[in-house]
C-alpha cells in the first residue's frame, strides 16, 4: 500500500476526515470519496475551470490542488450553495437567464462568479468578461452567463448582501 | 393565456445541473467497479512489434490488461455507418485496439483496469511496447501523391472515396465574363465538449444483459453498433445516455473505447468504468472539417452568378469514422450553391486517409465548410466586378416566388424568405453608416472590416428513403409516447437525446400547449435505449424539426382519442365536441364539459368507455419527415485589426436567423450565442496543428485556443419566422446556425479590413501572426 496521509476539512459545513493517498487531488477527494460529484473535471491542464470550488472563501481549480494541501481548512462547492429555503441567487441568476445549456461547466462557472463577486459587488460587462478568463464554456457563448452574473450582481446588491452568503457552509 | 409554444420560459432541466444533482457519466458509482484506462500510441504511424504487459499485470491493484490480441475473437472492429455509394468507397473499419499497426499518435493499443485510476495510469507506464516506426503523412494533399505513405495496404494512394455530382464544361468557364478562382482551407477543428466522453459498463451474467451508459447523442445507434460489435442481441444491450456535457457532432460517432469496456465488463463480470482524459480527447475524440476546397465561380459583369465548380480534397483520417463519408460529400455538396440561385453547380470529393485522427461531424458538418466557400468567392467575385458585397447577394439570392426551390445540387429548399432576413439584419446594422466611418477611422490608421454571411443550411435529415439512398445505414424518423396518467400528469417520451439543448423543456411545451395542462404537470424521458422504442440521434439540427415534430402528433393522438372519451360521456357526437385549453366543450354549451384530467381519469379506469375504444390515454407517434429543413439568415461581423500586432477583435456581430417556429425564444437565442461563438473560434483562433510526423501539437486547452468570454462583445441576434412546410411545428432547426454562417462573416470582416494592404486571402484560423505577417507582406509590396 503507498503512503498514506489523513485529512480533514470542512466542505459545504460538514466536517470529513479521511485517509488516502497523499497524491490525490482535491477534485478527486471531493468526487470520490466524498461523493460530491457536482464539481466536475473537464481538462487535465488547469484550463477549463469546470472544477473550480472555494477554498476558505476563494476561488480555486480543485484539480490543481492536492486534497492534502486543503487540510484544516474551509470548501464550498455547487453543492453548497443552496439552502433548504431554495436556490442561491447566483444559481437563481443563471436559471433565469439561461446561463447554462449542457450544464457540465455551470458548478465551476457560478463558483467562479461568487469568487468575483466577493470581490466587486457591482462588476461592468467587460469586468465580468475578464473574470470568466479561467472558465471555459463550449455551449453558451458566455453571453447568457454574463447576464446571470450582472442580474446575481444586482439581486445581492438589493438584498443587501455585501459578500455572498453561502447557505450552509459558511454558516455552520 | 398566453401560448406556451414560443415563450421564452425557463428550462425545466436547469435545477438539477444548478445543484450539483445532475448524473453525468462520471457521477455513475456502482458496488465494485473498477476502472480503465488506454495506452495509447506516440506515433502517428508505426508497427507493433511486441507489447509486454507482463510488469503492468503484477502492480498491485491491476485486475487485468488487455491488448488488441487478448480481445480478438471476443469483439468486432467499430465500423462505420455511412458507406456512400458511387464513390468506390473503402471502408476502414477501427480495431478495437491497435495490433499490428498503429495509423495515427493516440490510437490505443492496450487497456489497463485496475481499482481505481490513479492505479490504472501507474500500470500504463509499466506496459513496454516495441514499435518499428513507419514515415507518416498528414496531409490529404500529399497523402494522395504515388510515394505517400500508405495507411491501409488496399487502398491505393490512400484515396478513400471518389464523389462527384454534377458536370459542368470547361467552356461555361473559359467563355464566362469573369471567373473567380480561389483555393480555401477550412482547417481541422476539436470539438471539445466540456465533458470528455465515457462509460460505464456493467453485465450480468445470469441474464446476459449489459447495461452501458456513455456520453452518447444518439444511444439507439450505438446500440444497433455496439449490438454487432459486442455480438449481444439489441434485447439485451442497454444504452443510457445519461446527462450529456455538450457533444458537437463528437458524441455521435461510434468509437472503440466504449466497446472496449463493455467488452470487458463482460470478460472480468465487473462493471468498468472509462473517462477520457482532456488530452486523450484531442487525439482519440473525431475531428471536424479538414477540407481543402478550390473554388471556381463564373458570373456575369453585372454581379450575376452563373456556375459554380467546386473540388473539395477532404481529410479523413486514419480510420471512415461513423458518418465519416458523408461530410465532405453529401453534407457539404448539396450546399455549395448556398442561398443563391446559381443554374450550374458541379462538385467533385476526394476523401483521403491519413496518419491523423478521424474526422466525423462537428457542429454543421459539411454545411459549414459550403457555407465558406460560398459566402468567400461571392466577396471576392464582388471585389473583381467592383460591385457592393451586399448587392451582389441581393441579385443572386433566392427569390421568394422560387420556393419551393429546385437547386443546381438537386435539393428543393423548403421554404424562404432570404431578403427579408438580409433587410432585418441591414436595418440592426446602418450599413451607410458603417462605411461613413470605416472611410473615416481609416484615416486615422484605424482599419475596420465588415463581413456577410447569407447562409441557408440543410438540416433534419430525412426522409428515411433518401437516406438509404446515399447508403446511410439507419433511418432518420423519430418517434414519441406521450402517456397521461390517471392523474392527469404527462410523461413524454422521445427518442431525441439531449445533452445541453433543453429538450426538456421544448418538448414538455409543446405537449403542455396542446394539452392545455400546466408546464410543471409534464415530464420527459430520453436517452434510455430500454424506454425509448427508437431514436435517429440528436445532430443536424434535427431534434426539434423531426423529434419535435413526433412529439407534436403523438399528442394530436391523445387529443383524438380523448374526444372520443369526452362526446361519449357528454352524450354527444365528436363532431360536436371542442377542445381549447384543456377543455372538451359541447359546441354552444359550456356548461357541459370535461378537462383533460378527467377523461385521462376515464379513460386510464375505463369504467364507461366508448364502443371500441381500448382503455388508457397513450398517443404514439413514427415521424418521417418528406424533406430537409432550411434554416437561412444573415449574419454581419465587423471587426477591427491592430495594425501593429495584426489581432482582430470584433467591434459587432449582428445575427439574423430564420429556424422556422421559434418554441422557446430564450433558448433558441442561447443556441445562436453558442453556435456563433465556435463559429468565430474557427474563424480567428481554433485549428488542430499537426507536425509531419503526425504529432498533434495543439493537444491540450493550453495549446489549442477555446473562445472566453472576453473574446466577444454582445452578440445582437434576432430572428424572421418563415415556417417550413415540412413537418407539422414549421420549425427548421437552429443548433447549427452560428457556425455556418460565422466563420465566413468574420473572413470576410477581415478581408475587407485589410483591403488597404491589398491582402486577397488568408485561411482561417486569422490568428495574429498570420494578420501581421500578411500586413507587413502586403506594406512590402508597396
Amino acid at each position: 500500500m503507498a503512503h498514506q496521509a489523513e485529512v480533514s476539512m470542512k466542505v459545504n459545513g460538514a466536517e470529513s476526515k479521511s485517509v488516502i493517498e497523499p497524491r490525490m487531488l482535491l477534485v478527486h477527494y471531493l468526487r470520490e470519496e466524498l461523493n460530491l460529484t457536482g464539481t466536475h473535471i473537464g481538462c487535465d491542464t488547469s484550463q477549463c475551470g469546470a472544477c473550480t470550488v472555494l477554498l476558505d472563501g476563494d476561488p480555486v481549480k480543485s484539480c490543481t490542488v492536492l486534497a492534502v494541501q486543503a487540510n484544516g481548512k474551509s470548501i464550498t462547492t455547487v453543492e453548497g450553495l443552496a439552502s433548504k429555503e431554495g436556490l442561491h441567487p447566483i444559481q437563481m441568476s443563471f436559471w433565469e437567464k439561461h446561463g447554462l445549456q449542457c450544464g457540465f461547466c455551470t458548478p465551476g462557472v457560478m463558483i467562479a462568479a461568487i469568487g468575483l463577486l466577493n470581490e466587486n459587488p457591482d462588476p461592468s460587462e467587460e469586468e465580468i468578461r475578464l473574470a470568466l478568463e479561467g472558465v471555459i464554456c463550449r455551449c453558451t457563448g458566455y453571453q447568457f452567463i454574463v447576464d446571470a452574473v450582472k442580474h446575481a450582481a444586482q439581486t445581492l446588491r438589493e438584498a443587501g448582501e455585501t459578500k455572498v452568503a453561502m447557505a450552509d457552509s459558511m454558516k455552520a | 393565456m398566453a401560448s406556451l409554444i414560443g415563450s421564452a420560459v425557463r428550462r425545466k432541466e436547469d435545477p438539477r445541473l444548478l445543484t450539483g444533482n445532475g448524473c453525468f457519466t462520471d457521477d455513475i458509482k456502482l458496488t465494485g467497479m473498477v476502472h480503465a484506462a488506454f495506452l495509447r500510441s506516440p506515433h502517428a504511424h508505426a508497427r507493433i512489434i511486441r507489447v509486454d504487459t507482463e510488469k503492468a499485470r503484477s502492480l498491485p491493484g491491476v485486475t487485468a490488461v488487455f491488448t488488441g490480441l487478448d480481445l480478438a475473437g471476443k469483439m468486432k472492429a467499430v465500423p462505420a455507418m455511412w458507406f456512400l455509394p458511387g464513390c468506390d468507397l473503402k471502408p476502414k473499419d477501427r480495431p478495437a485496439l491497435a495490433t499490428d499497426k498503429v495509423r495515427y499518435a493516440g490510437e490505443a493499443v492496450a487497456v489497463v483496469i485496475a481499482e481505481n485510476r490513479y492505479v490504472a495510469r501507474d500500470a500504463l507506464d509499466l506496459i513496454e511496447v516495441d514499435y518499428e516506426v513507419l514515415p507518416a503523412v498528414v496531409s490529404q494533399e500529399l497523402a494522395m501523391q504515388d510515394d505517400a505513405a500508405l495507411l491501409h495496404d488496399d487502398v491505393p494512394n490512400n484515396l478513400a472515396l471518389l464523389w462527384k455530382a454534377g458536370e459542368i464544361p470547361d467552356e461555361v468557364f473559359a467563355d464566362a465574363e469573369v471567373v473567380v478562382k480561389q483555393r480555401l482551407y477550412n482547417q481541422r477543428v476539436i470539438p471539445s465538449p466540456m465533458e470528455t466522453r465515457g462509460a460505464v459498463a456493467q453485465y450480468n451474467p445470469g441474464s446476459g444483459e449489459m447495461t452501458l451508459w456513455c456520453t452518447s447523442q444518439n444511444p439507439h445507434i450505438h446500440r444497433l453498433i455496439y449490438a454487432d460489435v459486442l455480438g449481444i442481441p439489441e434485447t439485451k444491450l442497454r444504452i443510457i445516455a445519461p446527462d450529456v456535457g455538450g457533444g458537437f457532432g463528437a458524441k455521435i460517432a461510434t468509437y472503440t473505447e466504449e466497446a472496449v469496456v463493455a467488452c470487458i465488463a463482460r470478460e472480468i463480470q465487473k462493471p468498468v468504468k472509462w473517462v477520457e482524459e482532456r488530452k486523450e480527447h484531442f487525439m482519440a475524440t473525431s475531428h471536424g472539417r479538414d477540407e481543402v476546397l478550390e473554388v471556381e465561380l463564373a458570373g456575369t459583369k453585372d454581379g450575376r452568378i452563373t456556375a459554380l465548380r467546386v473540388t473539395n480534397t477532404a481529410n479523413l483520417g486514419a480510420y471512415l469514422s461513423t458518418f465519416g463519408a458523408g461530410c465532405p460529400t453529401i453534407d457539404f455538396g448539396l450546399m455549395v450553391t448556398g442561398a443563391y440561385a446559381i443554374p450550374q453547380a458541379a462538385v467533385v470529393t476526394y476523401g483521403v486517409y491519413t496518419n491523423t485522427t478521424p474526422t466525423d461531424a462537428y457542429r454543421g458538418a459539411g454545411k459549414p465548410e459550403a457555407t465558406y466557400q460560398i459566402e468567400r468567392a461571392i466577396d471576392l467575385f464582388a471585389d473583381k466586378i467592383g460591385m457592393d458585397p451586399v448587392e451582389v447577394r441581393r441579385i443572386n439570392l433566392v427569390p421568394n416566388d422560387a420556393f419551393p426551390y429546385n437547386s443546381a445540387m438537386g435539393v428543393t429548399y423548403d421554404s424562404g424568405d432570404y431578403q427579408k432576413a438580409l433587410d432585418k439584419a441591414l436595418e440592426i446594422f446602418d450599413y451607410e453608416a458603417f462605411r461613413e466611418e470605416q472611410k473615416e477611422q481609416r484615416q486615422k490608421g484605424k482599419y475596420l472590416g465588415v463581413g456577410f454571411s447569407t447562409y441557408v443550411e440543410l438540416c433534419g435529415f430525412g426522409p428515411s428513403a433518401v437516406a438509404g439512398a446515399i447508403g446511410f445505414q439507419g433511418g432518420v424518423w423519430e418517434n414519441s409516447t406521450v402517456r397521461v396518467h390517471p392523474g392527469g400528469t404527462v410523461t413524454v417520451f422521445t427518442g431525441t437525446s439531449p445533452h445541453g439543448q433543453g429538450t426538456a423543456t421544448t418538448f414538455c411545451q409543446i405537449v403542455a400547449e396542446k394539452l392545455g395542462v400546466p408546464l410543471s404537470d409534464v415530464e420527459l424521458v430520453s436517452g434510455d435505449t430500454q424506454s425509448v422504442s427508437m431514436g435517429w440521434g440528436t445532430y443536424g439540427s434535427r431534434a426539434t424539426a423531426v423529434g419535435g415534430a413526433a412529439v407534436s402528433l403523438a399528442t394530436d393522438r391523445v387529443i383524438e382519442k380523448a374526444r372520443k372519451i369526452a362526446a361519449h360521456e357528454l352524450e354527444t357526437t365528436v363532431d360536436q365536441i371542442e377542445f381549447i385549453a384543456g377543455q372538451f366543450t359541447v359546441k354552444g354549451d359550456l356548461s357541459r364539459s370535461r378537462t383533460i384530467q378527467q377523461i385521462a381519469r376515464s379513460a386510464n379506469y375505463a369504467w364507461n368507455l366508448p364502443e371500441g375504444v381500448e382503455p388508457a390515454l397513450e398517443g404514439q407517434s413514427f415521424f418521417d419527415p418528406s424533406n430537409f429543413v432550411y434554416p437561412f439568415g444573415t449574419h454581419i461581423c465587423v471587426v477591427e485589426v491592430d495594425e501593429g500586432t495584426g489581432e482582430v477583435e470584433i467591434k459587432r456581430y449582428i445575427a439574423v436567423d430564420d429556424v422556422g417556429r421559434v418554441i422557446n425564444p430564450l433558448l433558441a437565442e442561447g443556441q445562436v450565442h453558442g453556435g456563433i461563438a465556435q463559429g468565430v473560434g474557427q474563424a480567428l483562433w481554433e485549428g488542430a496543428v499537426y507536425t509531419e510526423q503526425g504529432q498533434l501539437q495543439s493537444g491540450t486547452f493550453m495549446d489549442y485556443t477555446m473562445p472566453k468570454a472576453r473574446f466577444f462583445p454582445p452578440i445582437e441576434s434576432a430572428f424572421t419566422e418563415t415556417l417550413s412546410p415540412v413537418n407539422p411545428l414549421g420549425a427548421k432547426g437552429i443548433g447549427e446556425t452560428g457556425t455556418t454562417a460565422a466563420p465566413p462573416a468574420v473572413v470576410n470582416a477581415v478581408m475587407d479590413a485589410l483591403k488597404p494592404f491589398g491582402v486577397a486571402a488568408l485561411d482561417m484560423p486569422l490568428t495574429p501572426e498570420k494578420v501581421w505577417r500578411a500586413i507587413r507582406s502586403g506594406r512590402d509590396k508597396e
